[in-house]
C-alpha cells in the first residue's frame, strides 16, 4: 500500500466577487467513496475501487458549478452521494451548514424535497407506465405541496415552464421525443421546492440540436427561479457554457477548480490544458501545438501512487510519482500539480 | 465453478431438513390415525389403545419426528402399517417397474421429438411443421388419464393388439417380451407429454441457431448444407436442452401416478395411492421423501447445466 | 400430460438461455433505447397477439367455453343433479345419453365447465398474488430476507407437486375449495422466482433511483413503480397455469380426490371408464368429458402461446 504524504486538502474557498463571507449552499467536506471489491479472510479488504477520494467543493447560491472529466473520474458517483442514492465512505456533505449524512424520516424528506436530480437517460429515468400528468402530480402529492384543482394548475404550470404543452399531460413517456422526455424530467425536477438541481450529464444522450434547447432551458429556469445547478458532463464545450466555475475531475480527484472563463484562459493543471487542447482544435495552426496524452484512464482500483496523473503526463517527476500533490492556489483558482503550467500570475507551490 | 457446487450442495442439505419437516407434518394433520383403519369389531378398547401405544401414536409429534429421522438416518424407514413389511423392501420392490416405465417413456419422448424438432424448424412453416406444432400441443393438452384411456379402448379393447393392464401377464414371470407388450401403452401415453414440450423446445433452440451469422459463414465458404447443419447447428442448438431433461423427470413422477393407476402398473404411483387410502404413514413418508430427494437433485443439475449454457445469469 | 408451473417457469427462463447460448448477445446489450424497444406497448401487443391465428381461435373456444360456463343454468337441458335411468345411449331426450345414475351428461358437461374455469382461474389467481408478494419483498429487499425467502421457495419447489396435492388433499378431504386452495398454496415458487428476478432487474433502473431521490417511500415505490412493471412476464406463466391447474383438477376428480359427485367435473365423469364394460360399451359416457378437457386445454395454451409471442417480438414459434 502507498505511503499518505499528503496534505489534507484545504477546503476554503471564495466566491470570486464576494465582498463578505458568503456560507455556501451546499457544502462537500473531505469526501471518498470506496468500494471494496474482495476482503481477505479476515474480513480486510484487500482490493478497493477509490471511485471518490477526499473531494471538497462548495455550490454557492444561485451559481452553476461544472464538474468534467473523462469516464470512470468519479463525477457521477459524486453526484449521486449529493442526493443520497450512494453514501460516502468518508466525509461530510452539509447543505445550509448541516449534515446530510445523518438525515432520515421527515428530515431526509425535506432535503429531497429541496435538492433534485436529473438523470442522464431521459428513456430510463420516465416511469413508462406513468402518465406525464402523474409523473409530475406524484412528487406533489407524496410531499403534501397541492391538491385537488391547485394541483392540477401546477402541473399544468410545470409542463409550461419547460415547454412542453398541456394537452400532452395525458400521453405516456414512451410517446414522446428524447429532448421532450428530458424536459419533463426537469419539470419533475422543479415540482418541489427545489433549490438545487444535481445534473447528471443531461444532455449526453440528446441530439447536439437538441442540446442547445435543454442547455437555454436550463439557464432560463436558472435565472427565473433562483436555482443553483452541479453540471457534471464530459463535454467541455456543454459546461463552459453554462457553468459559472468548472471543477476537473481526475481518477477520483479534483485537479483544478476555477472560474469557467480563467479555466480556458489560463489552464494550471496539464490534464486541464489536454482536455481543452482535445476540444478547441478548430483551428489548423493550433494543432501543432496540442498537448496529447498518453495511454488510456488507469483503474481506479490501484490508483498510481503519488500525483494519480502521473503516468500519462508528459512534466511528470520524481516527486510527481512519489507524493501526491494537495490543493493549492490563491482566491478563485486552484490546483493539485508540483509543476502546475507557466501562469502570468499567482505562485505555485511545490 | 467448484464453489458454486459446493454452495448449492450446502444449501440443499437445510432444504433437505425442511422437506423432511414439512413431510412429517404434512402427513401427520391427516385426520384419523392408522388404528382406525383396522379396528374389528372384536377388538376392546384397551386393545386399541396398546396397539396405538405400540405404534408410538400416541407420542407427541416432535418426538415422533426425531425418532423417524433418527431411524432414517441408520437407514431404516420404518414398517408398514398396512402390511407390517419393512418399508424399504416394499419400495425396492416397486422402484423397478416405475423406473422402467419412466425410463422407457424418456426414451421413447426424446427418441420421437428430438428428430421431429429438428426437422420442424428446417423445414419451418410448411405442413411438417405445421402438423409437427399441432400434434405437439396436442400432446401437452390432453391429459394422461383420458389418453390412457382411450389408448386401452382402441389398442387392447377393439383391436386386442396388446394387454389391457398389468405388467406381465399370470404365469409368465420373467417373460421379457410379454413384458414389453405390457409397457408399451404405459409407457406412449407417459411419453406423450414430454414429447409435446419437447418437440416445440427443441425447435425454438435450432430455429435461433439456424439463423446465426456463423452459419451464413459456414455455408459461404462453401460447405454442404449437411455438414452445416450437423456440425455447426445442432452442437449449439441441443446444449440447452440437456437443461431441460432435468424438468422432466418431476413431470414423470406425477404422470407415472395416474398412467400406473390407470394400466395397474406394480410401481411406485400405485403404492402412492394405497397408501394414501389406509393412511400407512411410514410408506406414504418415505416415498414422498424419496420423490423429493430426486427432484431436489433434478433442480440442483438443471442449476448447474444452467450455469454452463448461460454465465449471465446469476442468481 | 401435466406442465407443472415449474416445468413452465423453467422452460421459459431455458429457452431465454437457448437464445443466448444461440448467440443473441445483442438483445441483452442493453442500450437504453433497446430495453425500451424491446418490451412493446400494451396496443402492439394486442394488435401482435391477433396475428397470431392459433391464439384467436384458442381465444374464440375458450370465450365459447366460459360462456357455456356463466349461463349454465340457462344452456343446460336437464338439471345435472336429476338422476333417472342409468347408462342410457344418446338420445332425442339426452343428447349425450346418461351416466351411471341416470344423470344427463350434456348438462353435467355444461355444468363441468364451471369447476374447470373455477378452479383454473381461481388456483392461478391465489397462487399469482402470493407469489407475487413474495418475489416482490425478496427483490425489493434483498439480503438476509431475500436468501430466506428463496430458501423457502426452494423447499415448497422441491415437492414433487402431484404427490403433495394428494396428500393434502387427502388430508383436507375433496372438495372444489380445498382443491383451489392446495393448487394455490403450492403454485407460487415459479411465480415468486420470475417476479423476484424482475424486480432485481427493475430495482436499477433510473426511474425507480429518481423515486428515491423524489423522497417517495419504500412501500409506495414497490406498489406504484415496481409492481407494475413486472408484471407482464408472469401473464404468459399464468396462462399456462390455467391449463395446468385444469388437467390437476380433472386427475385429481378422475381418481377420487377432487370434485366429487354429484358435482359435475370433467374429471369425475371419466371415472366411471375405469370398469371394463363402460368402457368399452360405453363411450358416450367418457368420450365428451375427455374431449371438453383437452379442448378446454388446447385453447388456453393457444392464447398463452400467442401471448408469449406477443409480449417478447424476438420470439416467433408459431405463426
Amino acid at each position: 500500500m502507498r505511503e499518505n504524504k499528503e496534505r489534507p486538502q484545504d477546503s476554503v474557498e471564495q466566491a470570486p466577487t464576494a465582498v463578505e463571507p458568503v456560507h455556501p449552499l451546499l457544502e462537500v467536506d473531505g469526501v471518498s467513496k470506496h468500494y471494496t471489491l474482495r476482503r481477505n479472510w479476515l474480513g480486510r479488504p484487500e482490493v478497493v475501487l477509490q471511485a471518490v477520494d477526499r473531494v471538497s467543493l462548495k455550490l454557492m447560491q444561485g451559481e452553476t458549478l461544472g464538474v468534467i472529466g473523462e469516464s470512470g473520474c468519479g463525477k457521477s458517483t459524486l453526484g449521486k452521494m449529493l442526493v443520497r442514492i450512494e453514501e460516502p465512505t468518508a466525509g461530510d456533505i452539509r447543505y445550509q451548514g448541516k449534515s446530510i449524512l445523518g438525515l432520515s424520516g421527515q428530515e431526509l424528506k425535506r432535503y429531497r424535497s429541496e435538492v433534485q436530480f436529473i438523470f442522464q437517460d431521459p428513456y430510463a429515468s420516465l416511469n413508462p407506465r406513468q402518465k406525464v400528468f402523474d409523473i409530475l402530480a406524484e412528487p406533489m402529492k407524496v410531499h403534501g405541496l397541492y391538491e385537488g384543482e391547485r394541483l392540477n394548475r401546477r402541473v399544468y404550470e410545470l409542463l409550461d415552464m419547460v415547454g412542453i404543452p398541456g394537452a400532452y399531460s395525458e400521453r405516456y413517456p414512451h410517446e414522446f421525443s428524447g429532448g421532450q422526455r428530458q424536459r419533463i424530467g426537469i419539470a419533475r425536477a422543479l415540482s418541489l421546492n427545489t433549490k438545487i438541481i444535481v445534473c447528471d450529464e443531461p444532455v449526453s444522450a440528446l441530439d447536439v440540436s437538441i442540446q442547445a434547447q435543454i442547455l437555454n432551458l436550463l439557464r432560463e429556469l436558472q435565472q427565473s427561479l433562483g436555482l443553483s445547478y452541479l453540471f457534471i458532463a464530459h463535454g467541455l464545450g456543454v459546461v463552459k457554457y453554462i457553468s459559472r466555475r468548472i471543477a476537473v475531475m481526475y481518477l477520483g480527484k479534483i485537479v483544478e477548480i476555477a472560474g469557467a472563463e480563467e479555466l480556458f484562459r489560463q489552464p494550471r493543471h496539464p490534464y486541464t490544458k489536454a482536455l481543452i487542447d482535445a476540444h478547441l482544435t478548430v483551428n489548423p495552426r493550433e494543432r501543432g501545438r496540442r498537448m496529447l496524452l498518453a495511454g488510456e484512464v488507469p483503474n481506479a482500483i490501484n490508483p498510481p501512487r503519488g500525483c494519480r496523473f502521473h503516468p500519462r503526463c508528459p512534466f511528470a517527476t520524481d516527486v510527481c510519482r512519489e507524493q501526491e500533490p494537495g490543493l493549492e492556489g490563491d482566491g478563485g483558482h486552484r490546483f493539485a500539480c508540483h509543476h502546475p503550467l507557466a501562469a502570468a500570475k499567482g505562485a505555485s507551490a511545490p | 465453478m467448484m464453489r458454486m457446487i459446493g454452495r448449492r450442495l450446502l444449501i440443499a442439505i437445510p432444504v433437505l431438513f425442511g422437506i423432511t419437516v414439512l413431510n412429517f407434518a404434512l402427513i401427520h394433520m391427516a385426520p384419523g390415525n392408522p388404528v382406525e383403519m383396522y379396528i374389528n369389531p372384536s377388538m376392546t378398547q384397551q386393545d386399541i389403545e396398546l396397539r396405538k401405544e405400540q405404534l408410538g401414536i400416541n407420542d407427541p409429534l416432535p418426538v415422533q419426528y426425531v425418532r423417524w429421522l433418527g431411524q432414517l438416518l441408520k437407514g431404516d424407514l420404518g414398517y408398514s402399517y398396512a402390511t407390517y413389511q419393512p418399508v424399504g423392501e416394499m419400495l425396492s420392490g416397486r422402484i423397478g417397474p416405475t423406473l422402467l416405465l419412466m425410463g422407457t417413456a424418456l426414451v421413447i419422448a426424446y427418441l420421437f421429438a428430438i428428430p421431429v424438432g429438428i426437422w420442424s424448424a428446417r423445414k419451418a412453416y410448411s405442413w411438417f411443421d405445421y402438423s409437427a406444432t399441432g400434434f405437439a400441443f396436442l400432446g401437452i393438452s390432453i391429459p394422461n388419464f383420458f389418453l390412457g384411456l382411450g389408448a386401452i379402448y382402441i389398442f387392447a379393447i377393439q383391436l386386442k393388439w396388446l394387454p389391457t393392464g398389468g405388467m406381465y401377464t399370470l404365469g409368465k414371470q420373467g417373460d421379457w417380451t410379454d413384458v414389453a407388450m405390457h409397457l408399451i401403452l404405459p409407457a406412449c401415453v407417459l411419453a406423450t407429454g414430454i414429447a409435446g414440450n419437447m418437440v416445440r423446445y427443441v425447435r425454438s433452440s435450432v430455429m435461433d441457431v439456424l439463423g446465426q451469422e456463423y452459419l451464413r459463414t459456414a455455408r459461404a465458404k462453401g460447405m454442404s448444407e449437411f455438414i452445416v447443419i450437423n456440425k455447426h447447428a445442432l452442437k449449439n442448438a441441443l446444449i440447452p436442452i440437456i437443461t431441460v431433461i432435468g424438468l422432466d423427470i418431476p413431470l414423470l413422477l406425477g404422470g407415472a401416478v395416474i398412467t400406473e393407476q390407470i394400466f395397474q402398473w406394480p410401481g411406485m404411483g400405485q403404492l402412492l395411492m394405497q397408501s394414501i387410502s389406509s393412511r400407512d404413514y411410514p410408506t406414504l413418508m418415505a416415498i414422498n421423501l424419496l420423490a423429493a430427494v430426486t427432484v431436489l437433485a433434478a433442480n440442483l443439475v438443471t442449476d448447474i447445466a444452467y450455469r454452463f449454457v448461460d454465465p449471465t445469469m446469476r442468481d | 400430460m401435466e406442465q407443472t408451473p415449474q416445468h413452465q417457469e423453467n422452460r421459459q427462463v431455458t429457452e431465454n438461455a437457448a437464445e443466448n447460448a444461440a448467440g443473441h448477445a445483442a438483445s441483452r446489450a442493453g442500450k437504453p433505447a433497446a430495453s425500451q424497444a424491446a418490451q412493446r406497448q400494451s396496443s402492439s401487443v394486442l394488435r401482435a397477439f391477433l396475428r397470431h391465428r392459433m391464439a384467436v381461435a384458442g381465444l374464440a373456444v375458450f370465450s365459447i367455453l366460459v360462456l357455456m360456463a356463466v349461463f349454465a343454468p340457462w344452456v343446460s337441458p336437464h338439471d345435472p343433479y336429476e338422476v333417472g335411468k342409468g347408462f342410457q345411449p344418446p338420445s332425442a331426450e339426452h343428447w349425450l345419453g346418461t351416466d351411471q345414475t341416470g344423470r344427463d351428461i350434456l348438462s353435467r358437461l355444461i355444468y363441468g365447465a364451471r369447476t374447470s374455469l373455477l378452479v383454473g382461474v381461481g388456483a392461478v389467481s391465489v397462487y399469482v398474488i402470493i407469489g407475487v408478494c413474495i418475489g416482490v419483498i425478496a427483490g425489493y429487499f434483498g439480503r438476509w430476507i431475500d436468501s430466506v425467502l428463496m430458501r423457502m421457495t426452494d423447499v415448497v419447489m422441491s415437492f414433487p407437486y402431484l404427490l403433495v396435492i394428494l396428500v393434502m388433499v387427502s388430508i383436507l378431504g375433496p372438495s372444489l375449495q380445498n382443491i383451489i386452495i392446495v393448487l394455490g398454496i403450492l403454485g407460487w415458487p415459479p411465480i415468486a422466482r420470475i417476479v423476484r428476478g424482475s424486480v432485481l432487474s427493475v430495482k436499477n433502473r433510473e426511474f425507480i433511483k429518481a423515486a428515491h431521490v423524489l423522497g417517495f417511500g419504500k412501500l409506495r415505490i414497490m406498489i406504484r413503480h415496481i409492481l407494475p412493471n413486472v408484471l407482464s412476464p408472469i401473464l404468459v406463466n399464468a396462462t399456462f397455469g390455467i391449463a395446468t391447474a385444469i388437467i390437476i383438477e380433472a386427475s385429481l376428480s378422475f381418481l377420487g380426490m377432487g370434485v366429487m359427485p354429484p358435482m359435475s367435473s370433467w374429471g369425475n365423469m371419466l371415472n366411471s371408464a375405469q370398469n371394463i364394460s363402460t368402457l368399452s360399451a360405453r363411450p358416450w359416457v367418457w368420450l365428451p368429458p375427455g374431449i371438453m378437457i383437452v379442448l378446454a386445454v388446447l385453447s388456453v395454451n393457444f392464447i398463452g402461446d400467442g401471448l408469449r409471442d406477443a409480449i417478447d417480438p424476438k420470439r416467433k414459434t408459431t405463426r
